[in-house]
């Protein structure tokens, strides 16, 4: 068997594709997380949440509508969005005028509830989810065996985080986006409707979230608990590529992804917290994370 | 084409307009003159909707605009240039450029503004604020002409900048009143102000205490130094 660094050539490869799996959810909820954060200046703790219910709306198109993976993809994103869209107008709006923890606790507290909710219907355990026949086998690359399905995920996120990078980096919604980030009432008195403008970035956010739910469902078990698990490395991401970079968000949540699959071959003990780890570190150095734009 | 009647403004609880009283008509530069805090730029945010607590009368056109949103405002045909000038860190001069929505046809095309400004398509692609003050100023005004608004608020253009930088934003403020545009300027310095409009109104406490017309300043002058400290 071929041997790196003392370690069987399978197994490195492995944890690499795991990584950067992982690494591919890190920055497709960091990057929703940085755009909400940027316009509303909200702290989304129900970021996780709405991962889970993207994820179960997935499982439910499927088990009660016999609606696939492919439509999923296109459906769950939507109404996870439109969900998002109801609780800025209805709750999430009131806390823009407060200190940012109002808003942090709000989210927290949805969070909760949503977990809450799906844990009574489905149990902490939950369901499971097939996934598309014409994704299931795996490639041989000679190396390492590769299941379709992942490399399908990796290939989706690219794809999604440059969609979301170019929109906003590239495009004049994305302009206008960084534009009310900076200062909203200047873009308002120029004639856009910038309460809309926020709605809709937190639909648009969160609809991500639900996207990449969608992405998991086949992968993980989908249960109550999924995003909460995950939305913990997600924030240290954030914070990591600095708060409120897009680009930032996506090289640090594949580069952490990987990072920590390269752990856990080295030192599985300290797999689990390598990513806060580098958090410290990277805080001390440099307080405004990575990529942050010092203020 | 704008007619302000008893305009009252509030930040919290200080009362800073006590009554404004003015107007200004299709094609005309009008100034507002004061000393600092006397209430000249919080009478242009208070038209552009941007202070919470108003009250009174902004009608533009006939329409009342005294419980209108900011974007309610810039829609109806208002560009506001800020104090400050609001040129975005985040966005290109060219995205800064494009940034306001077109509200009525008969803006100046990209290539007019360009031939104007030619520094701003020199400079297209740098990061907004990274102009110099004057550049800032230009790109802070060139940007309302797109839009197709008529009336501008201009809230003191030539802050903080040298001389001969003045000089070209009152030759601008000049070419953009031939092109038809309609001007309220908020302005300290006398001088420059007496180039351009032709009007004056004089505000101390939040209230307007005197117009005078463009011709009679001169004569003025004297009296409205010791007054105003302008």
């Amino acid at each position: 068997m071929m041997m790196i660094l003392g370690k069987p050539a399978p197994l490195l490869f492995g944890q690499l594709l795991l990584g950067i799996i992982n690494g591919s959810f890190y920055a497709m909820l960091s990057l929703g997380l940085a755009i909400i954060f940027g316009l509303l200046n909200v702290i989304n703790f129900a970021h996780g949440a709405l991962f889970m219910v993207g994820a179960f709306v997935t499982w439910g198109l499927l088990h009660y509508l016999g609606i696939g993976f492919w439509p999923a993809l296109i459906i769950a994103p939507l109404m996870v969005g439109a969900f998002g869209l109801l609780i800025e107008r209805t709750l999430i709006r009131f806390t823009y005028k407060l200190d940012i923890l109002y808003g942090l606790l709000l989210t927290f507290g949805l969070a909760l509830v949503l977990e809450g909710i799906f844990t009574n219907g489905f149990g902490s355990s939950g369901v499971s989810y097939g996934g598309p026949n014409i994704l299931s086998g795996t490639l041989n690359l000679g190396f390492m065996y590769l299941p379709v399905y992942r490399a399908f995920v990796v290939f989706a996120a690219i794809v999604i985080c440059f969609g979301v990078w170019f929109t906003i980096e590239k495009t004049s919604l994305g302009a206008l986006l960084r534009a009310a980030t900076e200062n909203p009432a200047l873009v308002q008195s120029f004639g856009v409707n910038v309460p809309r403008l926020i709605s809709l970035t937190f639909a648009g956010g969160v609809a991500l979230a639900g996207l990449a739910g969608v992405l998991a469902a086949p992968l993980y078990s989908v249960n109550p608990g999924m995003g909460t698990s995950l939305i913990n490395t997600v924030f240290a991401v954030v914070v990591i590529g600095g708060m409120g970079s897009i680009g930032g968000a996506i090289l640090t949540g594949f580069g952490l992804g990987i990072i920590q699959g390269f752990t856990e071959v080295f030192y599985p003990a300290a797999s689990s917290v390598v990513v806060f780890a580098v958090m410290a570190v990277v805080l001390l150095a440099r307080p405004a994370g990575l990529f942050g734009r010092v203020a | 084409m704008l007619e302000v009647r008893g305009l009252n403004a509030w930040y919290d609880e200080s009362h800073v307009l006590h009554g404004m009283d003015f107007e200004v008509r299709e094609g005309e530069c009008v100034t507002l003159l004061g000393r600092n805090g006397a209430g000249k730029s919080t009478t242009l945010k208070s038209i552009m909707g941007l202070i919470q607590k108003r009250t009174g009368s902004v009608r533009f056109r006939g329409a009342e605009l005294i419980a209108a949103r900011p974007d309610i405002v810039g829609r109806a045909g208002i560009g506001f240039c800020p104090e400050d000038r609001g040129i975005f860190a985040g966005l290109s001069v060219s995205e800064n450029l494009m940034l306001p929505p077109v509200v009525a046809p008969g803006g100046m095309s990209v290539a007019d503004i360009h031939a104007l400004f030619p520094n701003l398509a020199e400079r297209a692609k740098s990061p907004g604020t990274k102009l110099s003050g004057g550049e800032q100023q230009m790109l802070a005004i060139a940007r309302i002409l797109r839009t197709g608004a008529k009336l501008l608020l201009l809230d003191e253009p030539t802050e903080g900048l040298a001389p001969v930088i003045v000089q070209q934003i009152g030759e601008m403020i000049l070419e953009i009143k031939r092109r038809g545009f309609t001007v309220l300027l908020v302005e300290q310095n006398f001088r420059f102000a007496s180039k351009l409009a032709d009007r004056h109104y004089l505000v101390e406490h939040g209230q307007v205490v005197d117009m005078i017309p463009n011709h009679e300043l001169a004569a003025r002058a004297e009296g409205l130094h010791r007054r105003l400290g302008i």
